[in-house]
């Protein structure tokens, strides 16, 4: 469906991709994960023909993306993390200008909202909506054309916890309908809950690709169990038959309180593989 | 051509929503209106706040109003959306330079409603020649502008010179001789004259130069910057 081949972009004298390789299958979440300025944004403007690049290869719908008909372009969804909205005008007429340009019905305006949980908002001015409900405003222009694939910059950035799980359910029931996702987050929870394959970007290089579980599993290293007693003490057992005689009969005696296997999250691999934080920029902004 | 329809209607629909786009299209024709029918002076020209407005509505209200649309669509992002749905720059330049022609020409109707009617052809020419300068000019700041400060910041001078300096022109010879360099002081001499005969080589030829330089820093601006 999307396909990248050793695509590299400079902006004056910096490098900001670097033989960015990708094949992204049909009917798929792929997550672009990595720290602000890693050049995801980039990357998806350069996939969605917004932005040149240097050298290299993008193919969409199997077609070079600079030869991207207007007709391809309407079966493209983009909600990009700075995108606005009309503030003055209301929900519905914010998807009327899209459902002109698009020749969508307007039946399908109410679908959308009511998709997206707006349908009591339909004729609410845009500047009066929450944060959350202007993500979901934007998801419904984009999932109003019933795109094939859709592209997702940073889509619960700044959300609370119930409208990020609101957003995520949306994305899941897109790509069961066969709807292509590319993602881009640096909120690795995230990624491991909606993406089939991601890939850590840093500074403008994949440095590891795959699915989340099966990354996570290549980087377990330590390969320990981690059990935490009643008593409050900490104790680590390395995996082998020992250490499983052992654990039961912990458990056996009640002393668990909680038990983990060691395990990395994709958080800790894209430590490992790059010493900084995905988060770190965040952070740094919300403190 | 359907994209352009639809950025006409959608401005359309702001417009009604946006006082401080929409004062500018009612604010002349509505003081033209009263002006005319409540003040009365001996000696004083006839048509005099129709001609005088006009000239200051034409100089003002397309200039300030597609300056502001364009600048706030880049502040707020939406014309990168408009432009990911495939709408074309020209496609929205177009909808958004024809919609302020419009509601100007309808501003200017109302305005001309005191006029004779054999003038009102002559008059709605004038008006309508000098819109098209004034919104190149306005499109061309909304282009330069990355966001609405920036634009209101350039807009206000540029609009105080073109719309003003007809009218301090009637009252110092001085300022005349800098202001006839300008395409509404030219537009204020024919509405003077009133009269398709009386129009004199000189004010042909400054007018096109102002349509040449204006749509020219149009292009000149729309290829450096574009609508990023």
């Amino acid at each position: 469906m999307i396909s990248a081949k050793g695509i590299c972009k400079s902006f004056t004298d910096k490098e900001v991709l670097s033989g960015i390789d990708l094949d992204i299958k049909p009917g798929k979440i792929f997550g672009l994960l990595g720290p602000s300025g890693a050049g995801k944004t980039t990357l998806i403007r350069i996939i969605t023909g917004q932005l040149g690049f240097d050298s290299g290869e993008v193919r969409v719908f199997a077609k070079p993306v600079n030869e991207l008909t207007g007709d391809d372009k309407k079966k493209i969804g983009i909600m990009m993390d700075d995108h606005g909205v009309y503030d003055r005008l209301s929900c519905t007429d914010n998807l009327k200008i899209f459902a002109d340009i698009y020749g969508v019905p307007y039946s399908e305006i109410g679908k959308a909202l009511k998709e997206t949980g707006l349908a009591d908002s339909a004729k609410k001015p845009a500047m009066k909506l929450s944060k959350g409900m202007r993500a979901r405003l934007q998801l419904a222009r984009v999932f109003m054309v019933r795109p094939k694939i859709l592209f997702l910059d940073e889509p619960t950035s700044g959300l609370d916890p119930m409208t990020m799980k609101y957003i995520h359910k949306l994305i899941l029931d897109r790509r069961d309908s066969g709807c292509t996702v590319f993602l881009t987050t640096h909120n690795m929870e995230e990624a491991a809950v909606l993406c089939d394959e991601v890939a850590l970007l840093n500074e403008g290089k994949i440095v590891d690709r795959g699915a989340p579980s099966e990354i996570c599993r290549r980087y377990n290293h330590q390969k320990t169990i981690n059990i935490h007693l009643k008593t409050g003490e900490d104790i680590s057992l390395v995996h082998g038959a020992e250490s499983a005689e052992k654990i039961s009969s912990l458990i056996e005696q009640g002393k668990v309180e909680t038990i983990h296997s060691s395990e990395p999250t994709l958080e800790t691999v894209f430590i490992e593989l790059t010493g900084r934080k995905l988060e770190a920029e965040e952070e740094i902004r919300y403190a | 051509m359907r994209n352009v329809l639809v950025i006409i209607k959608k401005q359309l629909k702001d417009t009604l929503k946006n006082k401080t786009v929409l004062i500018q299209f009612i604010m002349f024709p509505l003081m033209t209106l009263v002006m005319e029918n409540a003040i009365s002076l001996p000696d004083m020209p006839e048509l005099f706040f129709t001609k005088l407005f006009s000239v200051m509505y034409m100089g003002m209200a397309p200039l300030t109003s597609a300056a502001a649309i364009i600048s706030e669509e880049k502040e707020k992002n939406t014309l990168r959306v408009l432009m990911m749905a495939n709408v074309k720059p020209w496609e929205y330049l177009l909808g958004v330079g024809t919609y302020v022609w419009i509601l100007c020409m309808a501003g200017a109707g109302i305005m001309a409603t005191g006029l004779p009617a054999a003038d009102v052809p002559f008059y709605l020419g004038v008006m309508a020649a000098g819109f098209v300068i004034s919104i190149a000019l306005g499109a061309c700041i909304g282009i330069f502008s990355s966001n609405q400060m920036t634009a209101t910041s350039l807009f206000v001078p540029v609009m105080l010179v073109f719309s003003f300096s007809p009218m301090l022109a009637m009252f110092n010879d001085k300022i005349e001789k800098v202001a006839r360099i300008f395409y509404t002081q030219q537009l204020r001499v024919l509405m003077n004259q009133m009269s398709f005969e009386g129009i004199k080589p000189e004010s042909i030829l400054i007018l096109t130069v102002n349509a040449v330089l204006a749509i020219a820093l149009f292009f000149v601006a729309f290829k450096r910057k574009g609508l990023e």
